[in-house]
């Protein structure tokens, strides 16, 4: 019998997982939501109308970080629930198979409610154009994104199998996406001044990228003593 | 057949029975063992789950496993399945010891365990494809095996919304579908009317031909079902002995 | 057999904190803008060292216990981050009280190695809580591990990303006095981060000594016939050596 093709298990569980989230709308409209409600939560909080630089970027990826915790604990959920890591051990597919595929997952999860989000923060707080930004923001946010996905992917199975799943996903993923969130804002900041956005410090890419790399190989690497008992 | 068993009931494979006594199919040597376990033991924290479990299966040949609530049994069969690593002993499946060789084992095994592991909103032909892609094998076999267990016509429709009759069969397929060696079966015709047990038996059943390792409540079904009877409690064995010789004095053991 | 060389040890840090106060107090210069406060620093920046290293030195355990899945290793890893979490807390505290000595708020933004600090006790203080979730105690052990391994990455990497961050452009104080210390000032820094490191290694050798012994107690209990392996556990977030080593 031939051990299955990492790349066809990995597709393979991606397309359950977005497919259970299709037929479920468990996570992506409360996530989505969460962030809208969240600007509204600082407009009150901070009292601006308007935000540029330093504020803007901080609001914007606070907000994204506490929807991704969102997320975090959901992926996790059906398949402890349900026995879908039991299906998964079962199988000859290789272990860290299923991290990438939670990754990936997560990585949509965020795209989706980056493409949400992002309008209404144009609409609700930003000063600057965020058409202007966009080209600069993509490249924070794809970075960005897989450092949360990353670090997600990692704690969230950690959590999930434990009592206070709920609480220690995000208690446990904060601290962990502060470097992640030291990184985005100070890349985005700049890129949010207004009127003129300024030139991007060099050193924010390679450290993100630095940092995503780093955990990546971790998590890679530590995912299998999760799964097994 | 049971005395060829008989041998393998003491596990003690030194012992062999004189040679008018052997199987008229085939020679116990040339009998491949589907299942070896030493000492087998298994913790939780400070308690112990499995202690000393010393057994051999041939291939072919069912294994029924009989004890109460909390003997260890679903224990057993998870550490056979490779999702539990033995903390003490041997245990090897088809040669490979585990746990080093749990990834060589696992696509000749199946696990029919009391939840179906299936996703409930997932239909039984999405879950079972996806089952087809996390064992490398394609999905040529998933409309045969629907219809095998009458599932065909409901196939696409969402499990939460099936009997749990249904379900059953639906985790029957996911088991079969890898054509694995060796069945292990959690209780597997619990809470299900005849019929749903008819439909299920020869793919499931001592009809199938395939080892198997079978966790009852039912000591007159294991009787008939079986060849050799293992029973558990609290973890330890309490008896070892062909499916014939079961008898009440060795239930008692068991259930007091 | 588990307390070996514990009196001569703790002798000896008992001796090393005495030295190093008497050098303190007495002994060091007083630092030209802040004074007497500014002795806090002999206590602050040893511990905070001291800390981080034992944080790391946890996560290197926990490699050892994931390899071997000997409990052992991760008893010594989580008595390890025990006593890294109590020192932390102290660290913080000298270190508020110092900012506001120096510069009049309990606490600082613009200081990257507290900063830093802070995120990292804030990450390990979620350790205890994961550890207590998991009943299970194999797989307590497991992920507690699998915990003390990336947090232990993330210390270093913290502090490198932290120093990083524009606000701390202009850093103050610490690096600079750790860097630019006149000689006796010096001396006396390397005497409090030795004494730092002996107090850690001597309270990591006492608790992990009380562990083997209270294990051992159990273990020597159960033989008696006074406890039996059904008796209720108390669900415990501590990691238990009463399975591991035997009755000698």
């Amino acid at each position: 019998m031939n051990p299955p093709h990492s790349t066809e298990v990995v597709r393979a569980l991606v397309v359950a997982q977005l497919r259970l989230e299709l037929r479920t709308f468990e996570s992506l409209p409360a996530m989505c939501l969460f962030a809208v409600t969240t600007f509204v939560l600082f407009h009150f909080g901070l009292n601006v109308d308007r935000v540029s630089s330093d504020l803007a970027s901080g609001v914007l990826w606070v907000t994204l970080l506490l929807a991704a915790l969102l997320g975090i604990n959901r992926i996790y959920v059906a398949d402890a629930e349900q026995g879908g890591f039991d299906a998964f051990l079962l199988s000859p597919a290789q272990r860290p198979t299923l991290f990438v595929a939670k990754t990936m997952v997560l990585l949509a999860y965020m795209a989706v409610v980056e493409v949400v989000a992002l309008p209404a923060f144009a609409i609700l707080l930003l000063e600057p154009s965020l058409w202007n930004a966009l080209p600069g923001l993509l490249g924070a946010l794809a970075l960005g994104n897989l450092g949360v996905a990353i670090i997600g992917a990692l704690v969230g199975a950690l959590a999930v199998r434990t009592q206070a799943r709920d609480l220690l996903g995000p208690l446990v993923s904060l601290p962990l996406l502060v470097p992640v969130l030291i990184g985005v804002a100070g890349w985005t900041a700049p890129l949010l001044h207004y009127p003129q956005a300024l030139a991007v410090a060099g050193r924010w890419p390679l450290v993100l990228a630095l940092y995503d790399g780093i955990f990546g190989l971790i998590a890679f690497a530590l995912f299998d003593f999760l799964l097994e008992d | 057949m049971l005395a060829a068993c008989g041998h393998l009931a003491t596990g003690r494979p030194d012992e062999r029975p004189d040679g008018a006594r052997h199987h008229p199919i085939a020679p116990a040597a040339l009998r491949v063992n589907a299942l070896s376990l030493r000492a087998l033991t298994r913790r939780y924290g400070e308690r112990t789950a499995l202690a000393d479990v010393t057994l051999e299966l041939a291939e072919g040949l069912t294994l029924a496993v009989l004890g109460p609530n909390g003997a260890g049994k679903s224990t057993l069969l998870r550490v056979l399945a490779t999702l539990l690593r033995p903390h003490g002993g041997e245990v090897e499946v088809f040669g490979n010891r585990l746990p080093a060789g749990g990834a060589e084992v696992r696509g000749r095994l199946g696990l029919l365990a009391h939840e179906p592991m299936l996703y409930r909103e997932l239909s039984a032909r999405e879950n079972l494809r996806l089952q087809a892609a996390l064992h490398g094998i394609g999905a040529e076999r998933i409309e045969a095996l629907l219809a095998s267990v009458s599932l065909e016509r409901r196939g696409d429709e969402p499990l939460r919304t099936l009997s749990r009759g249904l379900i059953q069969r639906a985790a029957v397929c996911r088991v079969l579908l890898h054509d694995p060696d060796l069945l292990l079966l959690d209780e597997p015709y619990a809470n299900l009317d005849p019929a749903a047990r008819r439909v299920l038996e020869p793919l499931i059943g001592r009809e199938s031909g395939k080892t198997r390792v079978v966790v009852s409540h039912d000591p007159a079904s294991a009787k008939e079902d079986s060849d050799l009877v293992l029973g558990l409690a609290r973890g330890r064995p309490a008896f070892l002995i062909a499916a014939g010789e079961l008898d009440d004095t060795a239930l008692s053991q068991l259930y007091g | 057999m588990y307390g070996k060389g514990l009196r001569p040890l703790s002798l000896l840090t008992a001796a090393s904190v005495a030295l190093t106060l008497a050098a303190v107090f007495f002994w060091a210069p007083n630092d030209a803008y802040l004074g007497f406060l500014q002795k806090i620093f002999y206590l602050h920046v040893p511990l905070a060292i001291v800390t981080l290293c034992g944080f790391v030195a946890a996560g290197l355990m926990a490699v050892a216990h994931l390899r071997t899945r000997d409990p052992r290793w991760d008893v010594r890893s989580y008595v390890a981050i025990h006593i890294s979490l109590i020192f932390g807390v102290v660290v913080l505290i000298s270190g508020s009280i110092w900012a506001r000595g120096a510069w009049g708020h309990w606490w600082v933004w613009n200081e990257p190695t507290l900063v830093s600090f802070l995120l990292v006790m804030l990450l390990y203080a979620t350790y205890q809580p994961l550890r207590f979730a998991i009943e299970d105690p194999e797989r307590q052990s497991r992920y507690a591990s699998v915990f003390a391994i990336t947090a232990g990455a993330f210390v270093p990497i913290n502090f490198a990303i932290v120093r990083l961050s524009p606000a701390f452009v202009h850093p103050r104080t610490l690096s600079n006095i750790s860097g630019n210390l006149p000689g006796r000032m010096q001396a006396v820094f390397y005497l409090a981060l030795a004494t730092a490191a002996l107090l850690w290694v001597t309270l990591w050798r006492f608790e992990m000594t009380a562990k083997h012994v209270a294990a051992q107690l159990r273990r020597l209990r159960k033989l008696l016939g006074e406890e039996t392996d059904d008796a209720p556990v108390r669900r415990s977030a501590a990691p238990s050596l009463t399975g591991v080593g035997s009755i000698s």
